[in-house]
């Protein structure tokens, strides 16, 4: 049969349906997860100078470069600009401590994206938080460098600071009743904690400015609560009930939940997509198991902070999580109910 | 209370206001009409007329094979030209015949039933039957097997789906809108058929002036209620629909049937009166012509067999710029290759994408393992486990991830950062594995 043409015959686009998607890209998530950092490098700039700038700098530098890098080696498509090696670099920056020489932010950027993230698969498949292995590795490699605490006090201006323990490290080492010598009473401390007035990593010491970036993810949908209530709620029972001397009961949660990185791991760390469960039920589960994890170490470890491992312990149970906790299918429970009829 | 719903779903930008506004016209009869044999979900029709031979309006030119299947009428009067093989708009080849419109319009003698609320629940279905009506929303399931439930499935609900949770599409609106009476006097029908007590019409928030209208035309049917449902896709796939009007959950892999409920499309109900009161078998239908491709937006009572290029003409063309025609809405159609395809009973739309909104599948990224989809998914699936699985050829690990439980709604292939084609991943399981 002869056929009518169109005025216009043209090439069309096939493809299977749906035909339209949504907005969202996975580059759009990564910087927006960037952006909700910001308040937490502004707060980083501040106390610790400019040297923290240029750590972090750094960090951001190696971490793509290192993707860069890997990727043309490889002879792989490049995906740099998915903005996922800048948030990991960004990450791993903020959890550096602010006194360390240039090499570390390098030698953790390299650690971080070829060996955690690159070396399984490149993004989406690797098993552990890039930036948590690159920080880990560099906390066992370099465990006098990484623990070098400087005092908050440079504000913009370059200049050496004194070196400190952080609050956490005196809570280990010398208990609550010299942290509240050093910081006069819980007020002044809980102040300091949230505006990071405090020694610590460099993104992680103001959990206000932490906390402002989580509310901005909570609020674009970019995370789910689950994951950072489980875990902060977790961690501040526990530290309530073992976190006192002798008694039980008698622990400060509060100052549990400002100090360390438990903000920047909740909101930012925990809830890596790639390393977390995608069930919500799942992700309570391991929340709970992080904030477990944390305070084990805190009150019972050997080091003063359990944020960075409690995370990576998690990591490997979230494919078991997953397949534990799947999603209920539409309609099973009645097939299930029949069934047992 | 919060409106009706499901959980899960999307709000896609419903783009319905491009042809809301235009009332149902007739198309332009088409010169000829090539009338598909199997335009229905089920065996395909046997050519009833010979080459060379004079047909009217309304005559059998397919008969059904098979009780899953629904006889397919002749649209125009005229001789028939041809049984050739024509694109579907699926892309296979389907047997059609070819008639010329002689341009008289004249019927085959149609049996009018002034009484028709009388007739036996038996005479009805086989009215139904003989009309060729299959499920207008897309589908296009024979209706007359979904209105002979087992014994051992008692009915007791009829639901219409006024949702429409398609975007752009807006036949179904018009319908309501224009033709309240006869929709429910074809739900009316239907519950007739099966002895049903209790008819719900579900339409979405974003139609407010149709569940107005419908409201008033349901007023004194103590029996026929309206609902309205959250604006939310796939509002109108059976499973949802049903769920947000009277809260029953079939069965997985079950069918509505399994929990009392028989669902019909707006347009099959409209048909359905159609068959019953004035014996009409469906030969014409409401198309959506709409996009921003498209230059004059539509809606058009198209008869079946006309091509969709002559029916695009008749919405003032395509656009220079228009990259994608899809037989359907955007969510669940079909890309055409062709506008060299004919529109059949389950047409709901012709839709034309410019170049700026197409987007191209070529390129997706990995899953990120987000959980979107998961949350989106209406079905309570995980497509980012069923595509992944897919993806490395692991049809087994997709089932045990429930990959028959999926309807290609599209929900998670729309939502997904990475831009991952998860439907067609499925759509490809589906094949290499057995449920």
């Amino acid at each position: 049969m002869e056929t009518v043409r169109t005025p216009k015959e043209q090439q069309l686009i096939i493809s299977a349906s749906p035909h339209i998607r949504s907005e969202e890209t996975t580059s759009r998530i990564m910087w927006s997860v960037s952006a909700a950092l910001l308040p937490a490098t502004i707060m980083a700039a501040y106390f610790f100078g400019p040297k923290a700038i240029f750590l972090i700098a750094l960090t951001i530098v190696s971490a793509v470069a290192a993707e860069y890098a890997y990727q043309r080696a490889m002879n792989k498509e490049v995906t740099v600009c998915d903005g996922s090696a800048f948030l990991t670099g960004l990450l791993l920056g903020l959890n550096l401590p602010p006194t360390v020489p240039f090499y570390i932010p390098i030698v953790g950027s390299v650690v971080a994206i070829v060996l955690t993230k690159q070396l399984f698969g490149g993004l989406g498949f690797n098993v552990f938080n890039p930036a948590l292995i690159g920080r880990a590795f560099l906390l066992i490699s370099f465990p006098k460098l990484m623990t070098i605490w400087a005092e908050p006090t440079a504000q913009f201006v370059a200049m050496d600071a004194k070196t400190t323990a952080t609050p956490l490290g005196i809570m280990k080492t010398e208990g609550l009743a010299k942290l509240m010598e050093v910081f006069g009473d819980k007020v002044s401390l809980y102040k300091s904690l949230a505006v990071g007035n405090v020694a610590g990593s460099l993104g992680e010491t103001s959990a206000i400015a932490v906390l402002v970036g989580g509310i901005f993810l909570l609020i674009r949908g970019y995370i789910s609560w689950h994951i950072p209530v489980s875990f902060l709620g977790s961690a501040a029972v526990l530290a309530w009930i073992f976190g006192g001397k002798g008694a039980l009961f008698t622990g400060d949660p509060i100052m549990h939940l400002l100090s360390g990185g438990l903000m920047l791991g909740a909101f930012f760390m925990a809830t890596d997509y790639v390393t977390s469960p995608s069930v919500k039920k799942g992700q309570l589960l391991f929340g709970v198991g992080c904030g477990f994890l944390t305070m084990l170490i805190r009150l019972k470890g050997g080091y003063p902070e359990g944020v960075m491992f409690a995370i990576l312990i998690m990591n490997c149970f979230t494919p078991l999580i997953d397949r534990s906790f799947k999603s209920e299918v539409f309609g099973a429970v009645k097939v299930k109910k029949e069934a047992a009829k | 209370m919060g409106l009706a719903t499901f959980k899960g779903g999307v709000h896609p930008p419903d783009k319905k206001e491009l042809s809301k506004q235009s009332p149902i016209t007739p198309a332009e009869a088409p010169k000829r009409v090539c009338i598909p044999l199997s335009q229905h979900i089920g065996a395909p029709c046997k050519a009833a007329v010979a080459i060379g031979q004079d047909v009217k309006k309304g005559e059998v030119i397919g008969t059904p094979e098979g009780f899953v299947s629904a006889p397919v009428h002749a649209s125009v009067a005229g001789k028939v030209a041809g049984i050739v093989e024509c694109p579907s708009a699926t892309g296979r080849m389907v047997q059609c015949v070819v008639i010329e419109n002689n341009g008289t319009e004249e019927w085959t003698p149609l049996k009018d039933n002034p009484d028709y609320l009388s007739l036996s629940p038996e005479d009805l279905r086989a009215k139904v039957k003989d009309a060729g009506i299959v499920g207008m929303g897309g589908a296009a399931f024979p209706t007359h097997v979904k209105l002979s439930p087992p014994k051992e499935k008692p009915i007791d609900v009829v639901i219409l789906n006024g949702a429409e949770c398609e975007p752009y599409l807006t036949a179904d609106y018009r319908l309501m809108i224009e033709r309240p009476d006869d929709v429910v006097a074809g739900l009316k029908v239907l519950m007739r058929i099966l002895g049903v007590t209790k008819g719900y019409i579900g339409i979405e928030e974003n139609k407010m002036d149709a569940v107005e209208i419908m409201t008033k035309a349901v007023a004194g049917e103590g029996t026929i209620q309206v609902v309205t449902c959250k604006v939310m896709y796939p509002q109108g796939a059976e499973k949802m629909l049903i769920k947000a009007c009277v809260d029953r959950e079939v069965p997985a892999r079950g069918l509505p049937m399994d929990c009392g409920v028989v669902c019909q499309n707006i347009g099959t109900a409209v048909a359905i009166y159609e068959a019953a009161r004035f014996g009409k078998p469906l030969i014409e239908r409401v198309v959506t012509v709409t996009g921003a491709g498209i230059r004059e937006p539509k809606n058009l009572m198209v008869k079946v067999g006309t091509m969709v290029s002559e029916i695009v003409a008749q919405c003032g063309g395509l656009k220079e710029d228009t990259a994608k025609v899809i037989s359907g809405g955007p969510m669940m159609g079909f890309a055409l290759y062709t506008l060299e395809t004919p529109v059949t009973k389950g047409t709901s739309g012709i839709l034309a994408l410019p170049e700026s909104e197409v987007k191209h599948a070529d390129k997706f990224g990995p899953c990120i393992r987000c959980g979107r989809c998961i949350e989106v998914c209406p079905m309570g699936l995980m497509p980012s486990m069923l595509s992944i699985t897919a993806e490395k050829g692991f049809w087994e690990d997709a089932k045990a991830y429930n990959l028959f439980d999926c309807f290609e709604c599209g929900t998670c292939t729309y939502v997904c950062p990475s831009k991952r084609p998860i439907v067609q991943l499925v759509r490809l399981a589906k094949s290499q594995t057995k449920p």
